[in-house]
This record gives C-alpha cells, structure tokens and sequence, in this order.
C-alpha cells in the first residue's frame, strides 16, 4: 500500500516538471503571438529593423539573432584553445594526480562565479584594455562580450570533455602503445577519435550556456539595435535586448520581446538535444 | 495640604491642555493611509516627502514606482489615491478617464556629462547637441564646438554618444527637445521613451550610462539631473533661447518654468525662453481625480489626499526638494497650482477652503 502511495507521489512530482515546461512554452507562444500576427513569422525573424515610431512600430529579430549567434561563436572559438588543453591535462596527461585536482576544482571554480562578476571585471578591467589597444574606440564590441563569455564557458567544456577523455579504455591506449606510438601519437588517433563525439557534445552544451547569457553581455555589448557591421562594433543579443526593454514595454513592443525570448529558447533547446544525441551515439 | 493643592491645579492644566489637544486633533483629522503608484524619476524626493509628512500627521503613504504608465493604469482602476506620472496625459488619453487634476511637484533637468582629457568646461547649443547625437558631428575638434569653446583644448578623436538602452521618462524629456529645436531630428528620430538613436552604444538606466561615460574617454551621452548632481558628475552648459549658457542647477531649472504655464500645467518646458533657464528641464507631476469620491472613499481619504498636496507645494516641502537634488516649482506656479487644488471635489463639493 505504502509503495503505492509513494509511486503516486513520485509521479505527481515528476509530471510537474514537464507539466511546467509546457506552460512556460504555452505562454511564450500565446503572448508572441501577436507580434508573429502582425509581422509575420518569417519577417519577423528576418527584418532588421526595430524602430518604436509611434504607429508604425518596426520589430525584427535579425539584429539580435546575429549577435547572440555572433558573440557565440566567437566565444567557442576562443574558448577551445583554453579548455582542450585543461580537459587533456586533467583527462590524460596527468591524469589522477594532485596537481591535475587542483587545475580542475579551479576550473570548476570558474563556473561558480555569477555572471555579474564576469560583466564587472570585463566593464572595468577588458574595456579599458580593448580601448587601449585601439581594436575599438567605445570598448564595448562584439569581441569585449565574445572574450568575457569565453572565459565563462571553459569550465562547462573542459570539465565534461575530460570526462570523456578519462573513459577512453586503457586497453585501446595500450595497445597503441605497445605498436610504438608516441602519446601525442595516441592522442590525435585514439584519444580524439573514441572520445570526438562526447568533446563535441560537451562544446554544445557549452554552447547552449553561452547562447542564454544575458548580465554579462548586457554589460559589454554596447546595446545598439542594428547588426553588427564587424567583430569590433557594437551590437545586441536576444537575451540582453529583453532585459533592457521590457520594463517599458506594452503593447507590440512586448509581445515582440517575448517572440524574441521563444526564438532564443527554440534554439537553446535544439542546441541542447543535438548535444544530448551526440553524447548518447557517443562510441565509450 | 499646599502640595496638594499644587498637584491638583497641575493636573486640571494638564486636562485642559489634552482636551485643547483633542479638539484640534478633531479638526483636522486625516486618514491612516494613503496610496500612490507611478514614476520612479521623482521616487528619491517622494520617499523623503512622505516620511516628513508621516512624522507630522501620522499618515502612512505607501508610493509604488513602477513607472508613470503604471501608475496612471492603477488610478484608472481606480486602487490608488493619486499617480505620479513623468509625462502630462494627452488630450486623447484625458478623453478615457474622468477628469484629472495635475499638480506637479517639483522639477528636473536632463544633463550633458562627458568625458574628454583636459577639458573643464564644454559649452553647446541645441543645434550641435542635435548634430552630435544624429552624427552630423562626428569629431570633437569640429568647427561647430570649437567656436563655442575656444579655450577649450578639444582633441581630434572621434565622439562617442552614449544613451538609454532601456525606455525611459530622461530620453522622454531629451528627445523631446531635440525634437524642438532640430527639424531634422523631428523627421528622423522624434520623441519618445525609445528612441532609435543612430549612433553611439546605450546603457541601462542613468547609473549604467553615467558608469559608461565615466570609464570611456571622448563620450558623451544625457543622465537625469537628480542622480548627476548626487553623483557630480562633470557637465557642459548649453545655449538657451536667450544666448546664454546656462549650467544645470536646481536655479536655472527652477527658471524654465517662470515663464508663462497654462492653468492646467499640462506643458513640457524643454527649451524655454525665461532668462537663465536651463533649457532641457521637466517637471513631475502628482495627478488625482477632480471628483474624489470613487471606488467608495469616503470623505476623509480625500481630505487626505489634498492635504499631502497641499504640504508637497508648502515651501518646506519645496525646500526639501533641493536637499534631494530636485529643482523647487516657482513661486507663482505654486500659486497657481493652490488655485488648481480648489478645483478637487467630494460629492461636488470643494474641499480646499
């Protein structure tokens, strides 16, 4: 009887958390509606205009898909010469040592600190560097935000990769050996072939963290509605436009913020499962 | 047998001197509470206020900032006493609602802060102001600032205009002057809590744009004049209508508004012609129902609701608004704004005698 109970329970409880997400993506819908109404789906995520003139108000999506998917992928790309290094020092190379522990709870570290911190130190400390180097004359870029999220993303990618490094089976490894391989040798030949696709869901996931990021983008992006011309300029992402504008926002306008947040959370969501697929067709 | 005779004549005083407390009490009672809602411009000031007044007359009132839209859509629900709102109504918005006192409470500016090596003082016109943020001028030694500053040592870097990210009642008050004085920035950009703006990067609130402008050499960009001057921050002076430069201060905002303000004191004073005005000044108004009795309030919450009025137009009020870095109303529109509280009914019948 008991057990009964308790099954019933367990299954009221776990059927809230879709049960949630499903009115999160209902409301998203119903409330975006509007704006996809007006402007149409497709317009609407390639216009890129947005222009609040009184009665003839102008919201596109284009500005903003461009630069989350801008400071994004810039965030990957320097992102990865960081992480490989540490997944690898900490996977294999000195793999169950003291020092390898320390490297990766100080990296962990890194994925504790609020993205507010991240936004403080970027605004006081990058900016007035990028200005100095005169790669941008206000600071705030595409690039300032792209280095600040690549450095939050690292301990999400080179924690997960080592993992994966680490359940490369040692049998593999030996044998290898044992044919005279170097170690550089077994790590671009079994290393990454066995372990490629868990490195590379472990990247997605990081990817999924990077595309959400709103304080520290907020911060460092420069906050202007029209697409980047280059790396350099300054621009918006989806999460950041939402929360600088919708404290004000009625009408159109807020119905075109929240069309905005469910574009961010259908991609946010497809970068996830192509992740999640990867890591179960993985070959460990 | 003195000493009683001593004690008693004391009490019989002391009687007396509570039943005078009593009476007086009775004549002018107020209610416990009183609610509000709206602008979060004036909300520093207001907090001060309303304590003071609490203090002296044991009446609470609650003031939720949430913005002057908000607070307007509270007092047509009709679930606050009065709303505080940035922005006059408009004629359209005044035909959806019963009729509607404004009384504005004090006044506020929009300053200029820059950041630029070596320069002090920077003087300008509303029309380079204008060419700045549209990015007509585009370099700092433009001939157009120069001859307005020609002992400033302007650099030949490039300018970088800075604005709000977020909506909000200071680009309001900014574009709207922008708007008076430049045709072409009527036709391109207009006025509004939004505004595209085409160059120049934005930042989030007066705080975050104040903390851009601050870090980042050769910008310039508009913060309110209550956190700039808590804050002093550097500004320029500007050019008003009368040639002169005027710097941002609690006087020369004053000043906007001596010139002449129709009844209602539904105007916006950007860009005044008074002498000494500063010209990018705003007021914050207080807006209540004419006809007080709605959602069932009885007398005294209106009674109630003018006296907190009447005590924000006191001078004592008027002076505590410039402790806070608000600019006082003018002698003669606080005059006119007593007439405009004689207007206020309940059931009809006027309330301030």
């Amino acid at each position: 009887m008991s057990d009964k109970i308790f099954k019933t329970i367990l299954f009221l409880t776990a059927s809230m958390i879709p049960l949630i997400c499903g009115g999160i993506v209902y409301a998203l819908v119903t409330d975006a509606y509007q704006a996809f109404e007006y402007f149409g789906f497709f317009k609407f995520l390639t216009s890129s205009e947005w222009s609040y003139t009184e009665g003839n108000e102008q919201y596109g999506a284009m500005p903003f898909i461009t630069g989350t998917l801008m400071t994004t992928l810039l965030a990957l790309l320097f992102c990865i010469p960081f992480s490989l290094p540490v997944a690898l020092f900490t996977g294999e190379y000195f793999k169950g040592t003291k020092i390898a522990s320390i490297l990766s709870t100080i990296v962990d570290l890194l994925a504790g600190i609020p993205s507010i911190i991240y936004g403080l130190w970027g605004f006081f400390t990058l900016r007035p560097i990028i200005m100095a180097l005169n790669i941008s004359p206000q600071g705030s870029s595409i690039l300032t935000a792209s280095l600040v999220l690549a450095i939050m993303i690292v301990p999400y990618a080179a924690s997960l990769s080592a993992e994966f490094i680490k359940m490369v089976p040692n049998d593999l490894k030996e044998s290898a050996y044992s044919l005279g391989s170097t170690r550089a040798e077994v790590v671009r030949r079994v290393i990454f072939p066995v372990a490629g696709s868990g490195i590379f869901s472990s990247y997605i996931l990081a990817i999924g963290r990077a595309l959400g990021e709103t304080m520290t983008v907020t911060m460092l992006i420069g906050n202007t509605n029209a697409i980047p011309d280059s790396i350099t300029s300054t621009g918006n992402s989806m999460a950041s436009i939402i929360a600088n504008q919708f404290g004000e926002a009625d009408g159109l306008r807020l119905s075109s913020l929240i069309a905005i947040g469910l574009i961010l959370f259908l991609i946010t969501a497809t970068i996830n499962m192509i992740g999640k697929i990867m890591i179960k067709h993985s070959r460990i | 047998m003195k000493q009683n005779l001593f004690a008693m004549i004391v009490a019989c005083l002391a009687l007396f001197a509570i039943s005078c407390g009593n009476k007086s009490n009775q004549n002018s009672q107020l209610s416990d509470e009183l609610s509000g809602a709206g602008a979060t411009f004036p909300l520093p000031f207001y907090n001060v206020i309303f304590e003071e007044y609490a203090t002296k007359h044991k009446t609470v009132t609650a003031y939720g900032a949430i913005g002057s839209g908000g607070g307007i859509r509270n007092l047509k629900d009709g679930v606050v006493d009065f709303a505080a709102s940035d922005a006059f109504l408009t004629d359209e918005e005044i035909k959806t609602m019963p009729e509607v006192i404004h009384i504005p409470t004090c006044m506020g500016a929009v300053v200029l802060a820059y950041n630029l090596n070596g320069v002090e003082n920077l003087n300008l016109s509303s029309e380079v102001i204008a060419d700045i943020f549209a990015g007509n001028i585009r370099r700092w030694n433009d001939a157009k600032i120069k001859e307005l500053n020609p002992q400033a040592p302007l650099p030949d870097v490039e300018i970088i205009p800075v604005y709000r990210s977020d909506g909000s009642g200071t680009t309001f008050v900014f574009t709207d002057y922008l708007t008076k004085v430049s045709k072409e920035w009527e036709a391109k950009y207009g006025r509004g809590k939004s505004v595209n703006f085409p160059i120049g990067l934005a930042a989030k609130g007066n705080t975050g744009v104040a903390g851009v402008i601050s870090n980042t050499a050769n910008t310039i960009g508009y913060i309110g004049s209550e956190y700039a001057f808590a804050q002093k921050i550097p500004y320029a002076g500007i050019k008003n209508l009368q040639g002169e430069i005027i710097l941002p201060s609690t006087e020369s905002i004053s000043k906007a508004a001596s010139g002449e303000i129709p009844q209602d004191t539904r105007c916006s004073i950007t860009n005044s012609d008074a002498k000494g005005a500063y010209p990018i000044s705003c007021f914050t108004w207080i807006l209540v129902y004419k006809e007080q009795n709605y959602s069932k309030r009885d007398k005294l919450q209106a009674e109630t609701t003018v006296n907190l009025l009447e005590y924000i137009l006191s001078s004592e009020a008027q002076a505590i608004a410039k402790d806070v870095h608000y600019a006082p109303l003018p002698e003669k529109l606080i005059e006119q704004c007593q007439n405009n509280l004689k207007q206020i009914t309940y059931d009809g019948v006027q309330i301030k005698k």
